[in-house]
This record gives structure tokens, sequence and C-alpha cells, in this order.
């Protein structure tokens, strides 16, 4: 349905150009990319409550786009969210379900539970059949107890003691196979989150850098921001600085043509 | 560059019509216009990326040809030590990227040519003769290319460092420096840069040390590793003199 100036647009995703841009993609014209997160995502249970684990790359295609960028999102005091897939359909949804899960727990004058959060999220996602690219892993302490969920961007979601989600999910997912109980202790399950997605880090090559990790216990939340960096570049061999005066100039005297208003010093440190 | 380009187009165009019932995508869904019923075509694909960069520089009286070693697929790594770069025995080292299994069976064939000359002339090959061969053997597979991006390094009849690089097909050039692969367009203007002093004014131009060039060569493969996924695990560096090639294996980070 096209928006005109008559009448006004009614919210959501507007599917107008899809038509258009198959025409022009037909004629060979490239359509700008998202940029993806080829991610490590993971969660699992413990005796306390749960851990929440994800590395920091984001690719475009074969370039590394972020070398620590951040994929556990906040939702609520009690829970929080790992995203893979579309960078920005994962920060956008977990933005828009954080805030509504402040506004329910106003209305309702009660904590929101993890079911509440992963309910909002799949009946988005399922709305919007599967254009918004978000895959996510949602963890949280409520009034019931730890739950650990996946969703799925078309909408089906999982509840398991431990999961994985993102393209080094098989390479986690094999770490957690092999490895995890219903009685780890906390530091057990941060260990085992660790060497999850340090299997994804080395043995995918959509997902590196660092490890972040969220612990969730309740009443608690640890987040463990770069908890480990098993990526730290090695200095240079060689220094790269440039002598004054080789890039050529025409002229330096460019000081007449502005009025430097403000005057503090910028911070190079 | 653009040379290749629509070389590469052309290549395409080959392979979509002369063999589409070998070489079309993957999937390819067949709609019938009439009845609206479509057969979905699996088809099997001879051509792989194996991912990877190298690269070349020439000195003065020496030639360093380096290259990473990791092989890959996809998001997927297939071996972190997978040599891409070969000595080929008559003092030159071919650094060959794309296709792993194309370039293991260009060498085996380079290898074999360069055996029966030696037989035959009761000598080795020269570097310049080998780079002249090499785009002919190229060629020879013009319509079913060899899916490989090489890059020769060795020394010319005055012990010169020289580099040629070649596209699948042939074409090639002498250069000074030269890099190739999934990184060639990170650190290609790298090299311009620090190895053909561009964009620098008040610099004289002229030819680097071994020193400087190896220093070089780790920062750009460190620099390219950090930045493209298919680069990394190790660069396996050769360098040529006069009295023989010598290899340098140096660690990159792997993930």
């Amino acid at each position: 349905m096209a928006t005109t100036a008559t009448a006004a647009p009614k919210g959501g995703f507007n599917f107008d150009y899809y038509a258009r841009n198959e025409m022009l993609a037909e004629k060979g014209v490239k359509l700008p990319k998202a940029t993806k997160t080829g991610t490590t995502i993971v969660g699992c249970l413990y005796k306390d409550g749960l851990v929440l684990g994800a590395d920091t790359r984001a690719t475009a295609g074969p370039i590394v786009a972020d070398k620590n960028c951040e994929k556990i999102h906040y939702l609520a005091p009690n829970m929080y969210c790992c995203g893979a897939g579309t960078a920005a359909d994962t920060e956008f949804t977990t933005n828009l379900i954080a805030s509504k899960l402040e506004l329910h727990t106003l209305a309702t004058g009660r904590e929101a539970r993890v079911a509440t959060a992963m309910t909002m999220l799949k009946q988005m996602l399922f709305r919007y059949q599967g254009h918004i690219g978000a895959a996510l892993v949602l963890g949280g302490f409520d009034v019931t107890g730890p739950h650990l969920y996946t969703i799925y961007p078309h909408g089906s979601t999982d509840k398991l003691p431990f999961v994985t989600m993102g393209s080094g999910s098989l390479a986690a997912m094999s770490v957690f196979e092999s490895k995890w109980r219903a009685d780890l202790t906390r530091d057990e399950a941060v260990d085992l989150v660790k060497d999850a997605i340090e299997a994804g880090i080395f043995n995918d090559l959509g997902s590196g850098s660092n490890v972040d990790v969220c612990v969730i216990t309740k009443g608690n939340v640890e987040y463990l921001r770069n908890y480990k960096k098993p990526n730290e570049r090695a200095p240079k061999l060689q220094s790269y600085k440039f002598a004054r005066g080789t890039t050529s100039t025409l002229t330096s005297d460019f000081r007449k043509f502005v009025d430097v208003i403000e005057g503090d010093a910028m911070d190079i440190s | 560059m653009l040379g290749f380009e629509l070389r590469e187009l052309s290549l395409n165009f080959f392979i979509l019509s002369f063999y589409s019932h070998i070489f079309s995508p993957p999937i390819d869904a067949i709609i019938d216009m009439n009845t609206g019923a479509s057969n979905i075509e699996h088809a099997f694909s001879p051509y792989t990326d194996n991912g990877g960069t190298t690269l070349a520089i020439a000195g003065e009286d020496f030639c360093v040809v380096a290259g990473d070693t990791r092989q890959s697929e996809g998001y997927l790594i297939n071996a972190r030590y997978s040599p891409k770069v070969y000595a080929l025995g008559n003092n030159t080292v071919l650094a060959t990227g794309g296709m792993h299994a194309d370039g293991v069976a260009l060498v085996k064939r380079l290898s074999q040519n360069l055996e029966w000359y030696f037989h035959k002339h009761d000598k080795n090959m020269s570097a310049t003769a080998l780079a002249q061969m090499l785009s002919t053997v190229l060629y020879s597979k013009r319509f079913f290319p060899y899916y490989v991006w090489n890059t020769l390094g060795g020394l010319d009849s005055e012990g010169k460092g020289c580099v040629f690089s070649y596209d699948p097909v042939g074409n090639f050039e002498k250069q000074i420096w030269s890099c190739s692969g999934s990184a060639g367009h990170l650190i290609q203007p790298f090299l311009d840069n620090q190895v053909g002093h561009k964009h620098q004014s008040n610099v004289k131009h002229h030819l680097l040390s071994l020193e400087t060039v190896l220093k070089i060569v780790k920062d750009a493969f460190a620099g390219a590793t950090e930045r493209d996924i298919y680069t990394g695990d190790f660069v396996e560096i050769f360098i040529i003199k006069k009295d023989g090639v010598t290899v340098e294996k140096f660690p990159l980070k792997r993930d």
C-alpha cells in the first residue's frame, strides 16, 4: 500500500520498494549490504543461574568491520540477550523489546519474566516473516528461576539447558556436548562458556577477537566485557611515521579562511 | 586489472553457455512457462575459492615471495598449514592463490616441464623463460582455466630481483612488487606506498634492503590478518638469492 501525502503511514516495514529493487537488481544494480555479525553466541544454565557468552567480531562479507563489538544486549535488569545475524536488526530488536519490558514492568509493578520477553520477541519476529534477521540467545532470572531460550529469525523458539547460535554454533555446541553438566559451579560454567566461544573464535572465520561473558543469578548480573582477549595484536616491526613534509601541499595558509570559535584542545591521548 | 575483469566476464559467459549442463550455478530453478512448474537442477561446480593472500617484492640482488598458509572454504578452515608458495628448483618461487587443487596441479605440470627442459638443454630454465612458459601454460587452458592467481619471483639474467604477476588465463606483467588474493586489495596500496614510495614527496625512489622488505612483509600480513577473515595462521616467506632459496615461517593470528 503506497503512502501518499493524504494517507498517514501505518508504521512497521514498508515493502513498496521491494518490486522496484527486484527490477533494479535484475538490471545489474547492486543493492547495499547490511553488516552481518557472523557470530558465535552461547548460553548455559548452571547450579545457581546462567551464563551468556559472545565473540566480538562483526563482518561485512570477507572483511572484519568491527574487531571489538558488543553482542550481549541489555533487555531488563534481570535479562540479557545475545544477538547474531544482521547487526542492525539485533540492535534495534533488543532495544525495542527492552523499552517494552520497561513499560511492562511499570504497568504491572512486577519484574518482567523471561517468558514474557521471549514471547514479545518471537511475536515480533514472526510478524516480519524472517525479514528481521535476528537470531537470539535470551537469558534471564525471574521469579520462576533461571531461563534460557534461543529465538530464530522466523520466530521459532527453544528452551534448553545449553544453547548456541550463529555461524560458530557448531564449534561451540561441540564443546557444550562434550563438557556440560547440570551441576556446574559458577566458575566452571564461565570457563565452559569461554571455551565454547573460543572454539567459535578459532574455528569459524565469521567469529573472532575477544570473549564477552555475562553471568546472571538471582537478583544479580555480572557483565564481564572482554572477559578474555586471546587475540591481541603483536607490535609492528617498524614505525610507519612519515617525516614532516612528506605529503605535498599547495598551501598551509588556511587559517585566513576559518574562524576558530572554541579553543578546547582535542584529546589525542 | 581491468583487462582481467573483462576476461572474467567472458569466462562466466562460457561457463553458462557452452558447458551449462556441467557448470551452471549449484542450484538453478528452471520454470516451465506454460505450466508454471519448476524443476530444481542440481549441478556440480568444478571451481572453489580457498582464500589466502600472496605477495612478492624484488630487491637489487634478491627477491622475496610470501604467502599465508591458511586454506579455507566458506566460513571453514580446511587447514592452518597448507603452503601455496612453491620453490620450483630453478631458483624461482611461485606463489599460487585461488583454488588450492588447481595450484597443486599447475605446479606439478610446471615442475615436469622444468625437468624436461633440464634434460634437453643440460641447464636450468631461467626465471624469465619460466615466466613466459607459465603464461603459455595458463593460456593453453583458456576455456577451462586453472583457477589460480600466480605471482612468480626470481632473479633475472643480470642477477637482479624480478617479480611477475598473472591472471588465471595467462596475462602477465613484470613488476617490482605485487600482491594478490583475498587481502590483495588491502596490501597493494600499502606496498605502493612503502615499496614504491608512492604519494611521498621529498623521497628519492630506491630499492629496499632485504631486512626492510622482511619487516614490511610481516607487518603487511599481520595487518591483513586483522581485517581479512581468509588470511591468517602463518606466513611463509621465501628469500631468493643467487646462491639459493631460504624459507622463513612467521606466525599470524589464528582467529
